[in-house]
């Protein structure tokens, strides 16, 4: 009865001290930013668990306005859409620079992901994972698509796809020689770019195959060779690369998107102890090879390209020569309410016969 | 006493069901309206008033793409209960016994996997490189691969297999319910298989009818899977302007409004319906 009373208490001792430094992560990222073999190391080292939820930038956006911040400790939005949402719903708290191992990130990255989310002098964003979108062609048949214009061949009628969202906007926009990125704060020179790039997706409509949502739905239709040309992400055509030597990604002529991946603590997340664990955790240059080498995109982690898989690396340059990489057009922070703008286009677009 | 024990028996028994009624219903609503109710003026700026509203009438994109479900659904509703009524007629009607709850099951089993199951299953059918296509290529019917997906005939197709069972059931119920006897006396009265169908049949199973159109009917407007997924470009559906407003645009406010206007209009529908058939919600629903 008194063993049974004592390693009673020492067994409550033991949870509720565990309890104290090993806390529960909900992490609401993108699909492959969290691999299953980096929870577990993540896990066996720290002692916290961690749940995690795949989601888009809508969503995450949408989730955490839902519940004011809560219901997740840490978000990975990209750093273009961080701003606006927490000046529009204030979902987000600062990070706190003395508690991240800032020797582990590239400085120029964290700088300028530090300067575009700067809202009311505190810092939200810190630098994860970078990447482009533009092109995946099939090159055997149809290797002279290089712009997204290109897109609206009529050679290429019924085989192509895109997603119907804002990149797709911009990237046309850039490929009819408008800067969109200039326009971001001059809200009728916006409207009137969105207006003739209405006109050339409604134009364009005939000879999509379907508008694409998600990155399996656009694989398949890429492999079936259903599809010959699309606009999507980087690391989805170096995977189907690795399937099929003859489709690759492309970067447009005028140039490919690019977006960082962000870490952002929600307003109402209550384990910042095991998120702070998290980002110094996956920024180290082994876990971040680990994270790149199954998301396909590059971290900002400092030396974290040096364990990457050397096929990723030669798809990686063979679809970005040095010029490509300057001609990269990096998404700045949307102004609050431009997506009021954009979501009207695209219902037009989406209506349209 | 005895009556206040009654009395203690009725409101527990009615608990659950106003629980139900007020907190999932009700109270949810109530908020949502709230929200309609409120104009985005500016950056965390709100103001009340029935803006968001206006704009589905003055923007002539979100009533034509009401009136586009809306029209799709009833004629779903209609596709459905052609297809159901011999399915169930035979059902009820020409079959008795271990047969007859083998082909009620057989209707059964496709639902116990999911809708979106289901409708993966058309698109590896119907898409381009898919089953059919390939079918007929191979006989020698067509000679380049034919995309079936993405249209609304695609659209229809879909929601027809997935809302057959609901107009199958009701019509099973009221066709069982059919005294064979005033068949057969229809028969022996000189009237053909049409007049008996008409004059007999039909006017029996009409409330079944009516309750298998108006839940077909609501089911096809407040789909949101099976239009996106089977219709791709071409799949404007009310629903998906609704979870776009909410999710890609972050605008609640005329997203809930959206919500109360696909409320009162398809109510109206159905009321309309209902008016047409000469029939009531009680004589339908409540038996």
């Amino acid at each position: 009865m008194k063993l049974g009373l004592v390693s009673t208490t020492v067994l409550m001792a033991a949870i509720s001290a565990t309890s104290v430094s090993a806390e529960t992560l909900r992490l609401l990222t993108w699909g492959g930013y969290a691999p299953e073999e980096v929870i577990a190391m993540f896990e066996a080292e720290t002692g916290h668990t961690v749940e995690v939820t795949t989601s888009n930038n809508e969503e995450m956006i949408a989730k955490l306005r839902a519940t004011n911040g809560g219901g997740f400790d840490l978000a990975q939005p990209s750093q273009d859409r961080i701003t606006s949402a927490q000046e529009e719903f204030g979902i987000y708290k600062p990070i706190d620079m003395e508690r991240v191992d800032a020797a582990q990130i590239v400085p120029s990255m964290l700088a300028a992901t530090a300067s575009n989310t700067t809202f009311d002098g505190d810092v939200f964003g810190l630098p994860h994972i970078w990447g482009t979108s533009g092109l995946v062609v099939n090159t055997a048949e149809a290797g002279d698509v290089a712009d997204y214009t290109d897109l609206c061949n009529d050679a290429y009628a019924g085989k192509v796809s895109y997603r119907l969202k804002r990149p797709t906007l911009i990237g046309f926009g850039f490929a009819m020689g408008l800067d969109p990125f200039a326009a971001y704060d001059d809200e009728a020179a916006y409207q009137g770019i969105l207006d003739q790039v209405e006109e050339t997706l409604t134009a364009c409509k005939a000879n999509v195959k379907t508008y694409w949502d998600g990155g399996d739905e656009l694989k398949n239709l890429l492999r079936s060779g259903e599809v010959v040309a699309s606009m999507a992400w980087d690391t989805g055509g170096w995977q189907l690369n690795a399937d099929n030597a003859d489709i690759t990604f492309v970067a447009p002529a005028s140039g490919a998107l690019g977006w960082i991946d962000t870490f952002v603590l929600p307003a109402r997340g209550r384990a910042d102890d095991a998120a702070y664990d998290w980002i110094n955790f996956v920024m180290r240059p082994d876990v971040a090879a680990m994270i790149t080498n199954t998301a396909g995109n590059f971290t900002a982690s400092v030396g974290g390209d040096e364990g990457v898989n050397a096929d990723l690396k030669v798809r990686y340059q063979a679809s970005f020569d040095q010029a490509a990489i300057d001609n990269i057009k990096w998404y700045p922070p949307v102004p609050a309410g431009l997506e009021m703008l954009e979501g009207a286009t695209l219902d037009r677009i989406n209506a349209a016969n | 006493m005895v009556s206040d024990k009654s009395k203690l028996g009725f409101y527990l028994l009615l608990s659950p069901l106003i629980l139900w009624l007020v907190t999932l219903i009700i109270l949810p609503h109530m908020g949502l309206f709230a929200v309609s109710m409120s104009e985005k003026v500016g950056v965390r700026e709100y103001e009340t008033g029935f803006g968001n509203y206006a704009v589905f009438f003055n923007e002539p994109l979100y009533w034509r793409t009401f009136a586009r479900t809306a029209f799709m659904s009833i004629l779903t509703t209609a596709l459905t209960l052609v297809l159901g009524f011999p399915i169930a007629y035979y059902i009820a009607k020409l079959t008795r016994g271990r047969t007859k709850t083998t082909l009620f099951l057989m209707c059964l089993i496709p639902f116990w996997v999911s809708e979106l199951v289901r409708t993966y299953g058309w698109m590896i059918l119907l898409r381009e490189t898919g089953v059919l296509s390939n079918f007929l290529l191979y006989i020698g019917v067509i000679d380049t691969p034919i995309e079936f997906l993405y249209n609304d005939a695609a659209i229809l197709v879909g929601l027809v297999y997935t809302s057959i069972l609901f107009m199958i059931v009701p019509l099973v119920t009221t066709l069982d319910s059919l005294d064979d006897s005033l068949i057969e006396a229809g028969y022996d009265l000189g009237g053909t298989g049409t007049s008996i169908l008409r004059e007999i049949v039909i006017p029996h199973a009409m409330p079944g009818i009516v309750s298998g159109c108006i839940v077909v009917f609501m089911l096809s407007l407040g789909n949101y899977l099976t239009p996106i997924l089977l219709g791709g470009k071409d799949s404007l559906w009310f629903t998906g302007l609704i979870y776009t407003q909410f999710i890609t645009r972050f605008n609640w406010e005329l997203g809930s409004a959206f919500g109360f206007l696909l409320l009162g209009l398809s109510s109206a529908v159905v009321f309309i319906g209902l008016k047409l058939s000469r029939q009531s919600l009680s004589n339908t629903m409540g038996r």
